[in-house]
């Protein structure tokens, strides 16, 4: 492929952010000699090697990459026609593994956070999500394996604020300072003007207390301070941890609404959540983990078909003829009650058949499935490292939905 | 397991399908660089109360301590202390509190979390340490050098009413004046590294105090052959010797006294970057 056709090919652009400004800036097409040589290291050959002692007195040595920085991404084949033209920037963690003293945190991680759609992190607490996201962002050092942004490490991007906008877990505001001078403190380190700082304030709704002290926010006021943030410099991957941490209902509908509004420009929203239900309503694929462990990486819809048991429960004074009469090899059939039949195998409607061949009296046939925050509990129990001894409480969530059923 | 009901919803908005709008280009000039940093870090200095706070105390106790210490020598025989001293008497306190907004601004950062905030806009972590100690040595200097003098001015005008004052034109006057703005400066590092270093504000406070007033007494305890041999060398009294005027005994000529001070913070500042690019956040 000549270098003009790169120019709207997401994959090059992706793997070579370094000469984006050159390949979407349309003033002149990249060489291939220019698309080789990062910009950086152009401005670092220029330089005295005075310049450049001074240089990496100031920034330090470079970080050596622990893994190839080549680029693996490919793009899917369904995924090509969405981003022609496109930007795009995706988070790969390979074999990630950190281990605190003897806690092992995250081990051996492998996943990649795609363009495009809402990526949903979900597990139970001390499942390792926020460690993995702090790996992420270059705050903690792996013991092993890597984590890349577009196929680089996070401390070598010139602008980093443009490349990830986070938001970590608790607060990671100074409490003295005022929203406005927090934000603009962050937006100075990379010429970020004023102007898009009095901007985000108004996206979150802050302008009323921007000047306050942070330290007398509430709890949601400080997640959308932290939302702020993260959104300041308009970055390619965005990377939430428990967004809707102390949110009123208005606001964890704004950002939802917000997030998959991103995603559908095409950049990479990745967001944690030990709620199932909460991930249900924003994400579209999930990467669940426990213990340090990815459990599962696939979209929300495959795991709904993986763990949705159809299961119809009928409710009969004639119970066990109906029994009888539906048995086969592969429907199975528990009694809960005398009364009550739970029937895996087949529908309502060839139970409620089955029932009217025998004369069956059915006083109620209500098809069940497994709820994906049971799924979720099931899949993590094992892994959950938290886990309370199992306690038979009873459902009211399913107690509604049979009155209103 | 008892079955229940209800499959959360699976979003009805699809996004696939539909090319992603194309974004506004991205503006160049948009990036880190050094003189930014600086610019962060001012911006995160003077918005806190504390800093405002503390700087004032320093003010008033570099200026107040001198001219209550000059007022004081009215009933004092001349010759127990020198004028000079009199007048920077201040700043043996000063040098308390400057170390402790040095170890504020750095582990305020850690206790509130704001650190993740700032290693993340500038992950490779070093430029921020060394803002920090630029824009803090800057402010320090700034506000300083017109206290010493201010203090040397006050007491000199409170002594000269007894006849005690020193000119300012006498032989190694200014470089005691400006020696103190040097010093408390160089402590107000001293304490920032020690910070950086310990990450909390108890611990890095408790050091510097034992580090420049409980250790150089406590060394008064040894017998005076050891004490003597390691006393001029410590931080507090090698920085210290740069406001003498008159030679003392065990201590260093003035200006080898500020470069062992010197030394100390160079050591200490070496450690915490070090430390900050090796461990976590």
């Amino acid at each position: 492929m000549h270098a003009g056709g790169r120019r709207f090919d997401p994959v090059w652009l992706h793997c070579n952010r370094h000469v984006e400004s050159a390949a979407l800036g349309g003033a002149r097409t990249p060489s291939l000699t220019a698309s080789r040589v990062p910009r950086a290291r152009v401005s670092s050959e220029r330089m005295s090697s005075v310049g450049r002692f001074i240089r990496s007195l100031i920034w330090g040595p470079a970080d050596r990459p622990r893994i190839n920085p080549r680029c693996s991404f490919s793009l899917l084949s369904s995924e090509k026609a969405l981003f022609s033209n496109q930007r795009i920037s995706v988070i790969e963690v390979s074999h990630l593994t950190k281990r605190y003293g003897e806690k092992l945190a995250v081990n051996d991680m492998t996943f990649t956070v795609r363009p495009g759609v809402v990526t949903g992190f979900l597990g139970p607490n001390g499942a390792g999500k926020s460690t993995t996201m702090r790996l992420i962002l270059g705050l903690d050092r792996p013991t092993s394996g890597a984590a890349t942004i577009s196929g680089r490490p996070y401390q070598e991007f010139s602008a980093p604020l443009q490349e990830v906008g986070a938001l970590l877990e608790a607060r990671s505001v100074h409490t003295g300072r005022s929203a406005y001078n927090h934000l603009l403190a962050m937006a100075q380190t990379h010429g970020i003007p004023r102007a898009r700082v009095r901007e985000v304030i108004s996206m979150v709704g802050l302008d009323a207390v921007a000047q306050q002290r942070a330290g007398g926010f509430s709890l949601g006021m400080g997640q959308r301070l932290g939302i702020a943030a993260a959104l300041l410099g308009d970055p390619e991957v965005i990377m939430l941890d428990e967004p809707t941490n102390g949110l009123d209902p208005e606001g964890i509908h704004w950002i939802r609404d917000l997030l998959r509004r991103m995603a559908a420009e095409g950049r990479t929203v990745f967001l944690s959540s030990h709620l199932m239900s909460e991930m249900s309503l924003t994400a579209e694929h999930l990467v669940i983990v426990g213990r340090g462990r990815v459990l599962r990486d696939m979209p929300l819809e495959d795991f709904v078909a993986e763990w949705s048991r159809n299961v119809v429960r009928v409710i009969s004074p004639q119970a066990s003829e109906l029994r009888s009469a539906i048995l086969a090899p592969d429907v199975r059939v528990t009694a809960s009650s005398p009364s009550v039949l739970d029937v895996e195998g087949l529908s309502s409607q060839q139970v409620g058949e089955a029932a009217a061949r025998i004369g069956a009296v059915l006083h109620e046939l209500i098809p069940q499935k497994t709820s994906l925050e049971e799924a979720f509990m099931q899949l993590t129990q094992e892994e959950s490292e938290y886990r309370a001894d199992r306690v038979e409480t009873p459902d009211a969530e399913f107690e509604l939905e049979r009155v209103a059923a | 397991m008892s079955a229940t009901e209800i499959t959360a919803g699976v979003p009805t908005e699809i996004t696939a399908g539909v090319p992603a709008a194309p974004r506004a280009s991205r503006d160049p000039a948009v990036r880190l660089t050094f003189p930014r940093i600086m610019r962060s870090e001012w911006i995160k200095l003077y918005s806190l109360r504390s800093t405002r706070w503390s700087l004032l105390v320093t003010l008033v106790l570099t200026i107040g301590l001198g001219g209550l210490a000059a007022l004081a020598r009215e009933s004092h025989p001349r010759g127990v202390l020198d004028p000079l001293s009199t007048s920077l008497t201040g700043v043996q306190f000063a040098i308390l509190s400057v170390g402790v907004l040095g170890v504020l601004l750095i582990s305020g950062e850690y206790s509130t979390g704001m650190i993740r905030s700032t290693m993340s806009a500038v992950p490779k972590r070093l430029p921020v340490l060394w803002s920090k100690l630029g824009v803090y040595a800057a402010v320090e200097l700034v506000i300083l050098l017109p206290a010493v003098f201010a203090a040397f001015f006050v007491g000199q005008a409170i002594l000269s009413g007894k006849h005690l004052n020193i000119a300012l034109s006498t032989p190694g006057v200014p470089r005691a004046v400006v020696g103190a703005a040097l010093f408390l400066t160089l402590g107000g590092l001293f304490a920032m590294a020690l910070g950086a270093i310990l990450r909390n504000a108890a611990g890095a406070i408790s050091a510097y105090v034992a580090i420049m007033f409980v250790i150089p007494s406590l060394l008064g305890l040894l017998p005076s052959s050891i004490s003597n041999a390691i006393a001029p060398y410590l931080p507090a009294k090698a920085g210290g010797a740069i406001m003498d005027i008159t030679h003392k005994a065990n201590t260093l000529s003035p200006w080898a006294g500020l470069a062992v001070l010197s030394a100390w913070t160079a050591a200490l500042i070496a450690i915490a970057a070090v430390q900050l690019r090796r461990r976590d956040v």
